[in-house]
């Protein structure tokens, strides 16, 4: 712990000529962090590759790292109908994404450009709804949903997860417009622009990546949503993540086909969180830290 | 006469101007406030509706199997909830499981972010592996554990351990709670990690430079400079972790049913069981009631801490 935190101030050493004891430190971060992060990311790397295996050598002791690789999984997977389950989760995740951008956007900017009066209060009341759990309210909504013949369709899904994803996209773009100088969007207003002409002509072309930035939490976290799925979906609208349920228990432990499975399911977020790295951190804290 | 009337239009022209002022402005008002109310409106119907009819679920006694027995029974539900003994245990998993799953992660979490402030080759792609158990979907990730990392034949666990005469060891039933918060703590060290590390490059170079030269040794600049520096960072961690770690469900779903026995029921899982396997509507409600009350008074603190983080924030109308 100790040797780890001497060596914090890592910017400084850099600058400093370092004196022989700097040249253990210089070997020992990097190989403490590469340990860290193959151990981190060896679940990972072990999914990925159990899917191109045959079952056989996919249950063996000690484990077997080199093998003839196949895609019998992959085409397995998609002869016991992957394609509805895809395609579900990609309707629910697609959709209620751009919903929450289209009313989260104005909301945000609104909430950004000129503080409305309590303002402040507007903005913890989309947060106090992220905060709440989410089994406090998941009784009623399966009775609604039950009632309003809801239960087992996407529509279900696309609602609530615009509603989840809503404080996050809200906050996160709120922190994006604070950054858009003021001076421009004054010169928009002194043209006689609306505070919609502003929003769309002005405002907008400048936060496109931050836009794209929330999406891209949006789609992270409607993709890899659970709960709602598996108790108000069945045939019709199941979706990703309870298709490899399903597949578990319904077939036993079949780990090669498991995990080709597992691997398209996470394959297009990790694509899109390893793309947007710069960003995560802001939209995992509601745009709190840049 | 003249100079009356003068003043009386002058007075009218101003007033005139003055009210139109007033609508502008009362225009811009309102069209603020057509932006923000669509998202408001719709958050608050999908979010906060459901809460309240829950409220008045938990004053019933309502089981789905049993259509036409449903009547009104007043606090029976939160009587029967306290005095559930499952209830105390799910409450005691809850506390005991996110506890230890924020700290280990936060620890962890800091050392490697720590690991990552310094400049080495082949940084970017060492975060870029570290952040990944984040991304993966937590339902892709509790079956790999459970199955090729757990499994006590073939796992990799047992396979890793072999040499330090661990056997055939089942983790998922001998030790069960180590195996979900093992699975947590995977899962969310890079959220943790991202966040300090963020703090720490934000960190000013000058002051750090300013303290090595003054002679200050590593493990002081980093005690009295870098943890203070990171104490806003460590709480944000502390607080969104635990408000997003108290509600797993996924790997306990997956990975041990809440089981053996009741060993690692959290507080969602059992009302899970209340509402999709037992039906019980109305001690369900109760039961998120409750559930929710106790999120609550630790989201207030959250708050709190992050109203404080904006604090410094302009509020100049812009």
């Amino acid at each position: 712990m100790s040797t780890v935190a001497e060596r914090a101030p890592g910017r400084v050493q850099e600058t400093t000529p370092s004196p022989g004891r700097f040249r253990a430190g210089r070997l020992l971060v990097p190989t403490l962090a590469w340990v860290a992060a193959i151990g981190f990311f060896f679940p990972v790397f072990w999914m990925f590759i159990t899917g191109f295996k045959h079952e056989a050598d996919a249950f063996t002791s000690p484990p077997k790292l080199v093998f003839s690789p196949t895609l019998d999984q992959y085409r397995a997977i998609f002869d016991r109908d992957f394609a509805p389950f895809l395609i579900n989760s990609a309707t629910a995740t697609v959709l209620s994404t751009l919903l929450v951008l289209a009313l989260a956007i104005p909301c945000a900017y609104g909430l950004a450009v000129k503080p409305v009066q309590k303002w402040r209060d507007v903005l913890f009341f989309f947060i106090s709804t992220r905060f709440l759990p989410i089994v406090g309210a998941i009784v009623p909504i399966y009775v609604i949903a039950r009632d309003a013949q809801l239960l087992d369709t996407v529509t279900a899904l696309i609602i609530l997860y615009t509603a989840m994803n809503m404080p996050i996209a809200v906050w996160m773009l709120r922190s994006f417009f604070l950054e858009v100088p003021t001076a421009i969007m004054e010169a928009a207003r002194i043209d006689g622009a609306t505070l919609r002409q502003e929003l769309v002509r002005i405002v907008l072309p400048l936060v496109a990546p931050g836009i794209a930035a929330t999406a891209l939490i949006c789609v992270i976290f409607a993709w890899n949503e659970f709960f709602f799925a598996v108790n108000l979906t069945a045939s019709q609208a199941a979706t990703v993540p309870v298709f490899l349920v399903g597949f578990i228990t319904s077939e036993g432990l079949f780990w090669a086909r498991l995990s080709a499975a597992a691997t398209m399911a996470c394959l297009p977020v990790l694509l899109a969180g390893w793309i947007a790295q710069k960003q995560l951190v802001r939209g995992l804290t509601m745009g709190a830290v840049k | 006469m003249t100079v009356t009337e003068d003043r009386a239009k002058q007075r009218a022209v101003a007033l005139r101007e003055r009210a139109a002022k007033a609508a502008v402005e009362r225009r811009n008002r309102w069209g603020r406030r057509s932006l923000i109310l669509p998202a408001m409106l719709y958050t608050i119907v999908v979010t906060q509706i459901p809460f309240v009819i829950t409220i008045w679920y938990s004053l019933q006694s309502w089981n789905l199997l049993r259509p036409g027995t449903r009547h009104f029974v007043g606090l029976d539900n939160y009587g029967k909830v306290f005095t559930d003994a499952g209830f105390r245990t799910a409450v005691v998993n809850t506390v005991f499981f996110t506890a230890s799953a924020v700290l280990f992660s936060l620890v962890i979490g800091l050392v490697l972010a720590i690991l990552l402030d310094q400049r080495f080759r082949g940084r970017a792609v060492v975060r870029t592996l570290l952040i990944s158990p984040f991304l993966i979907m937590p339902t892709a990730g509790a079956l790999l554990w459970k199955t090729t990392m757990f499994n006590p034949v073939f796992g990799i666990v047992n396979f890793v351990l072999k040499p330090f005469g661990v056997g055939t060891l089942d983790w998922a039933s001998r030790f069960p709670m180590p195996t979900i918060i093992t699975v947590a703590v995977w899962q969310w060290t890079p959220f943790m990690m991202i966040i300090l590390l963020s703090g720490l490059q934000s960190q000013s170079t000058d002051i750090l430079e300013a303290a090595r030269v003054d002679g200050a040794g590593g493990w002081q600049i980093f005690r009295r400079l870098t943890l203070p520096h990171l104490r806003t960072y460590l709480e944000l961690c502390v607080l969104l972790g635990s408000i997003f770690i108290v509600q797993t469900f996924d790997s306990i779903f997956i990975i041990t049913q809440g089981g053996p026995g009741q060993a690692t029921t959290n507080l969602p899982y059992f009302l899970y069981l209340q509402a999709f396997r037992r039906f019980e509507i109305g001690q369900a409600a109760a039961l998120a009631i409750v559930t929710t009350i106790g999120t609550i008074v630790i989201a207030t603190i959250a708050l709190r801490v992050l109203s404080n983080l904006f604090k410094g924030e302009e509020l100049a109308p812009r």
